[in-house]
């Protein structure tokens, strides 16, 4: 905020004003909280005295079967959660987008807003919809497999262990797919003209145009959206929560990191809240999305090149 | 353009694909309104058509408006959302302004501090905001939520109008100076107008995610007098599991706001991500 300090140039007060409320607020609200959430996971509180610790929380948290058990589970299942967003809701994404920016495509405008519909929807909607329609009591989803002939598949998929986690990250795919699909015909649309009629010139056109000249052009915005993935997925709770509640059932199944952060910190049924103990895994999350964002910034941003036309 | 382009082969697996997809994202939506509308033996027994005379019902939503105090939470989510989404431009726009206008010292490190947010979900610091809210006496107060989305929605804030900002023409504002208007006057006056555009897409950015937010009002205020629309109804349905009635109007009536507000801004909003407000 220092102006600067020349012998004719007054200080510049209005500078400091006009950054003043939003650094406050932004320092005040986040940068120090989460700050102090970081230093809290040293802490542990005994006989009422918060008393340093050093690591032994996260020795706890690796080390205790207590907690390292379903620590590694959480950490598992959001891999996996992470693993189907990028498998599924980016392809499909970008596969939308290439349609939806092909030349004179009629009704465009209502397919966009269409499909962008579900990522306006609030996860207690989305869960508790997707809960309805996969119950076999309301019998929904086995009728429509039916029609197909594929009844025989048809499982409470939601209430089964080895099924529950794919089935919710694609229900969160289905809710998302819209952000991916913006980006990248976004991206598309910033493709100059010339590009394009100088690869119809040379004969390259339809899906060969799009691998070959399109998605190499695409690649940064692929890049923000990976990332914007990563980062949303390790942070993710509150589809869980609605559609499993916060115990992330069948026998924690779906926990994610976010439900079991929600458990150690608040407390649950028989489990007491740890404060401590919370602000030590929202310090694992934090390293882990720290470490996905430099992975970003540092390797994968840094050997794509952006095209400026 | 080349005829290759627009095969019509082409042109009709295109829009076969991009009318299932439309098809599978609208499908739940259309089906949980279509049924809030029935009886229950209308919502068993043919779940997949539409309402007719014989079972059409209102019976779910008539137990909604009795049982919840909906009216209410909606005025708690209206009131945090407005407040926020005000401070948020007010308060984003001021530095974006200050860092797209002037050089100053720090300014691109000022600049990365506040866009440190946009990857770091403010999320993470939620045991020490508790314990921020306790100490201050701000737990179960609406002013707690306000607080916390307004941290939450300026750094994209910030970093998407600065963009914009750059692109106000210099000449307009030094005419300004020279007629003797202060800093102040030019950026109320001159650069807000200008960028409204710009502001009515970070508008649409930050209100979705702090309308359907669950996480900060289930811990920071989860009181009665405070609930949120989307905390309470995460109550309410896990309280009427059985009432297929109740949970499909509810969850029509928590669909259909943001619905219409959707219908009526997307235009707006699809303007702005394919501007490149988001690159």
């Amino acid at each position: 905020m220092a102006a600067d300090i020349r012998p004719k140039r007054p200080f510049r007060w209005h500078i400091g004003i006009f950054l003043a409320p939003a650094v406050l607020v932004y320092t005040a609200i986040m940068i120090l909280p989460l700050a102090g959430t970081l230093q809290l996971s040293l802490f542990r509180n005994i006989e009422q005295h918060q008393i340093f610790v050093g690591l032994d929380n996260f020795r706890t948290l690796f080390g205790d079967p207590n907690w390292s058990v379903n620590f590694w589970n959480a950490l598992r299942n959001n891999v996996w959660f992470f693993i189907i967003h990028m498998l599924v809701q980016n392809p499909i994404g970008v596969m939308l987008a290439a349609l939806l920016s092909s030349p004179r495509l009629r009704f465009a405008a209502f397919y966009r807003t269409a499909i962008f519909v579900p990522t306006i929807l609030s996860f207690v909607i989305v869960g508790f919809a997707w809960k309805l329609i996969l119950s076999p009591l309301w019998g929904v989803a086995p009728h429509m497999m039916d029609l197909v002939g594929l009844k025989s598949f048809f499982t409470p998929w939601l209430g089964k262990e080895q099924y529950a986690l794919t089935a919710l990250s694609l229900i969160s795919v289905w809710q998302f797919v819209g952000i991916p699909m913006m980006l990248i015909y976004a991206a598309l649309l910033s493709i100059p003209e010339e590009v394009i009629e100088a690869a119809e010139c040379d004969g390259i056109t339809g899906m060969s145009q799009f691998w070959k000249i399109k998605l190499p052009l695409i690649l940064p915005s692929i890049g923000i959206i990976s990332i914007l993935t990563f980062v949303g997925n390790f942070n993710a709770f509150d589809l869980i929560y609605t559609a499993q509640g916060a115990l992330a059932g069948p026998n924690y199944s779906t926990d994610i990191l976010g439900t079991f952060l929600y458990r150690a910190f608040f407390g649950f049924q028989l489990q007491v809240g740890d404060p401590n103990m919370g602000a030590a895994i929202a310090t694992m999350m934090f390293l882990i999305i720290l470490g996905g964002v430099c992975v970003y910034l540092f390797l994968v941003q840094t050997r794509l090149r952006r095209y400026q036309f | 353009m080349s005829t290759a382009t627009r095969s019509l082969p082409r042109t009709i697996g295109a829009h076969a694909i991009l009318l299932t997809y439309t098809a599978i994202a609208l499908f739940p939506v259309i089906l949980v309104i279509m049924n809030s509308f029935k009886s229950r033996a209308g919502i068993f027994g043919a779940p997949l058509t539409p309402p007719t005379p014989g079972t059409f019902d209102l019976i779910g939503y008539t137990t909604v408006i009795g049982q919840g105090d909906f009216t209410h939470y909606f005025q708690n989510s209206l009131v945090v959302t407005v407040a926020s989404l005000f401070f948020v431009l007010l308060f984003g726009a001021m530095a974006a302004f200050a860092l797209s206008e002037y050089r100053f010292r720090g300014n691109t490190l000022m600049g990365l501090y506040l866009a440190l947010g946009i990857m770091i979900p403010i999320r993470l610091g939620t045991v020490a905001i508790l314990q921020l809210m306790v100490a201050s006496g701000l737990v179960n107060t609406l002013t707690a939520l306000i607080l916390v989305y307004t941290a939450q929605g300026l750094p994209l804030a910030v970093f998407i109008l600065s963009e914009f900002m750059k692109q106000v023409s210099d000449d307009l504002k030094n005419a300004g100076r020279i007629d003797g208007l202060s800093e102040y006057t030019i950026f109320f006056r001159l650069v807000l107008p200008l960028v409204r555009p710009s502001m009515a897409t970070v508008a649409v950015f930050t209100m979705i995610p702090i309308w359907n937010d669950l996480w900060f009002p289930l811990i920071l205020a989860p009181s009665e007098e405070t609930k949120t629309v989307t905390l309470g109804a995460q109550l309410f349905l896990g309280q009427f599991v059985t009432n297929w009635n109740a949970i499909l109007a509810a969850l029509s009536l928590a669909i259909m706001p943001v619905l219409i507000l959707y219908v009526i801004f997307s235009r707006q909003l699809i303007r702005g991500i394919t501007s490149g407000a988001v690159k």
